[in-house]
């Protein structure tokens, strides 16, 4: 299993005084530009530490927001593609339906690609529904924009001999030719996340690296579903690398200590859906069937524990939270046991995207946090046989 | 020219097929043609403003493509697409001296296609009409629908909010579905550049007919002045205002709304003769 660190590298300082949205709407003069350095710095220097402690590293960006500072993942990738020597760079994700200029992204992403030596791991998502403010994409066409602009960078990034010519929907190009030319061939392993089985299925036949959040013990029937269509169109069952989780880690030599820590981390949950309601569904974001299902009241639940009990991420006690796979918490052995279990109930789940660093944790306690988990977990981890891939995938056809 | 479905109570069309997409028709009453436009919000057969207006017109009230249950053409996405769907529309009808009345997003689509052509328009009536940008790039003409709260948005749409107040968990489906569709389409046409088209104000000038705009003095989602200066864009353009009625004058005062309509379009049949 690889397991990459991941901050959203939070404005906190600025948490306690919302008047009821922390992002898009939340203004910049709650943000001291002093403090935002410490905190980058702070940011910098944990991800450099991950990359020490054998670890690999998970960026992504979000707009307007206190919650996240990292508004423009690319130049936190490349900070940290000259700062680290040995961790993979996923960027989990870059919003590409919301970019104007595709072209610009392939060469940020190569560019990228050649510095850190062939480190990058590509993350293509949506983007949540608050992201649509700072863009001004419509929410109507965006994810047809997003696979224009995934086809657009595809191509860039693997076309080496002439220019090429590109009239689309979206994105009009007459001379293609990027310059670095990206150093992992044909390309950086392509990412996405996604919370639907139907997104789950279109994954799948890509063969790309699929990543949840939240999803919790409802997390299987989403694998199961790319499984099927992963087998359907390339024959093979996929392995435990094609999939990926994103879940909160809070490790402590004491179980006291372990939860004073998840406390801290999951103020990340309690703090993340903080919008001005408005803004939490955008039109167009979603089909209109499921808009008026939101209509009438009903909202599907996404996060269920091992039991088939239904929690609320924002505000489920931290034994909840861990009951329902969201946070791993505890001794090294409760975490890697936890992990465990997790792993099985997925039928196989081999990158761990773990927030080794939310809410209000400190740089102390941070540093510990993956100093800990690198030497008492990570190493179990590596050497845990994720479930057989074939017989899973067998038993997901029949 | 592909005929309607015929509904099960009368002779008139409730369904008609356009550049292969079949929309929703709402046909009623006799009399010179009146194409009616509906507003962002949608439009539904109980409207008290379509019986009014069918009184005195033989009333053709389409749903959108993209609204309702109507199919969106391959294709279609922006307002000048729109204009000419309905200018096939028209011509598929082979219809003569129509008066085309549109309200709110509705009016904006009637400028789009009188701009294109009016050889088959007698006149045209626009309601709290959307469609151009008169302030300054940092000025906000159309306040933003889509950063406001449900309460807000009809506080700011009606001028008595219990008009638009719906309450969706007892409406049949089609219609909650119909209310996300309309939410939905809207934003498809109207989401950026918002809810106006940069290059009609220069083509205003081809409205050569007579042109007549309405205005609910409660609309808070546009200015009266707004308006005003939209209407002093139009070649000989009225205006008037009804009171009590925000943004939909047609949903709060029909009855006025369609009196206003056809004294106008009166004025105009004694104008020609």
């Amino acid at each position: 299993m690889r397991v990459y660190q991941f901050s959203e590298q939070p404005y906190h300082p600025a948490w306690n005084d919302h008047n009821g949205s922390l992002r898009v709407i939340f203004p910049n003069r709650k943000c001291d530009p002093r403090v935002a350095a410490d905190l980058f710095h702070r940011y910098y220097d944990e991800y450099q530490a991950a990359d020490e402690l054998g670890l690999d590293i998970m960026l992504n960006e979000h707009h307007q927001s206190a919650t996240c500072m990292s508004s423009t993942v690319a130049v936190g990738l490349a900070v940290l593609a000259r700062a680290t020597k040995r961790a993979r760079l996923l960027v989990l994700g870059y919003p590409i339906g919301h970019r104007p200029d595709p072209l610009r992204v392939a060469e940020e992403l190569s560019t990228i690609d050649v510095i850190s030596r062939g480190r990058l791991d590509m993350g293509f998502i949506k983007g949540i529904p608050y992201e649509i403010a700072a863009s001004n994409q419509n929410p109507v066409y965006l994810m047809d924009r997003f696979w224009e602009a995934h086809d657009f960078i595809i191509k860039a990034m693997t076309t080496h001999d002439e220019t090429f010519n590109w009239e689309g929907e979206y994105f009009h190009y007459r001379q293609v030719n990027i310059w670095p030319r990206v150093w992992q061939e044909p390309h950086p392993p392509v990412w996405s996340t996604t919370g639907s089985t139907t997104q789950a299925r279109v994954l799948g036949e890509r063969g790309y690296v699929m990543a949840t959040l939240g999803t919790g013990f409802g997390t299987r029937k989403i694998y199961d579903a790319y499984r099927k269509s992963y087998l359907g169109k390339h024959g093979k069952a996929p392995g435990a690398d094609r999939f990926a989780y994103l879940g909160l880690v809070a490790v402590a030599n004491d179980r006291e200590e372990a939860r004073k820590r998840g406390e801290l981390i999951a103020d990340y949950l309690r703090t993340s859906p903080i919008v001005h309601l408005p803004f939490r569904n955008p039109p167009g974001y979603l089909p209109p069937e499921d808009n008026a299902r939101i209509l009438r009241g009903e909202s599907p639940p996404r996060t269920y524990t091992k039991g088939g009990r239904v929690i609320t991420m924002q505000t489920a006690p931290i034994d909840d939270l861990i009951d329902g796979g969201v946070l791993f918490c505890g001794t090294p052995d409760d975490v890697y046991e936890q992990l465990v279990a997790f792993c099985e109930h997925c039928g196989g789940m081999g990158n761990l995207l773990m927030m080794g660093q939310g809410g209000f944790l400190t740089h102390e306690q941070t540093i510990d946090n993956l100093s800990l988990f690198s030497r008492e977990v990570l190493p179990r981890l590596k050497a845990y046989r994720q479930p057989d891939a074939e017989a899973v995938a067998a038993s997901v056809a029949a | 020219m592909s005929l309607a479905a015929e509904s099960a109570t009368g002779g008139l069309k409730d369904s008609l097929v356009v550049e292969g997409a079949r929309i929703d028709l709402i046909e009623r009453g006799a009399g010179k043609p009146l194409l009616f436009l509906h507003a962002e919000n949608g439009i539904d057969p109980s409207m008290a403003a379509i019986g009014e207006l069918a009184k005195s017109a033989h009333v053709l009230a389409p749903t959108h493509p993209g609204f309702g249950r109507s199919e969106l053409p391959k294709g279609m996405r922006s307002v000048d697409d729109l204009s000419y769907f309905y200018l096939d529309f028209i011509d598929q009808l082979d219809l003569y001296d129509v008066m085309v009345v549109g309200v709110g997003f509705g009016a904006w689509i009637a400028a789009e296609i009188t701009v294109k052509s009016t050889a088959r328009m007698s006149c045209l009536v626009m309601a709290n009409a959307v469609g151009v940008k008169v302030s300054d790039r940092e000025t906000r003409d159309i306040a933003d629908i889509f950063a406001v709260t449900d309460p807000e948005y009809l506080a700011m749409a009606y001028c008595d909010p219990s008009v638009g107040r719906r309450d969706y968990k007892t409406l049949p489906d089609a219609e909650v579905l119909a209310a996300a569709r309309a939410r939905e389409a809207t934003a498809r046409f109207a989401w950026n550049p918002y809810f106006h088209n940069p290059r009609l104000k220069s083509r205003l000038h081809r409205i050569r007919i007579p042109t007549l705009f309405l205005w609910g003095t409660h609309d808070r989602m546009l200015s009266e002045a707004y308006g005003r200066a939209y209407c002093a864009m139009i070649p000989g353009a009225r205006f008037e205002t009804i009171e009590r009625a925000g943004h939909f004058p047609h949903e709060e005062q029909p009855k006025v709304f369609a009196e206003k309509v056809f004294a106008f379009a009166g004025k105009v049949q004694e104008r020609v003769a």
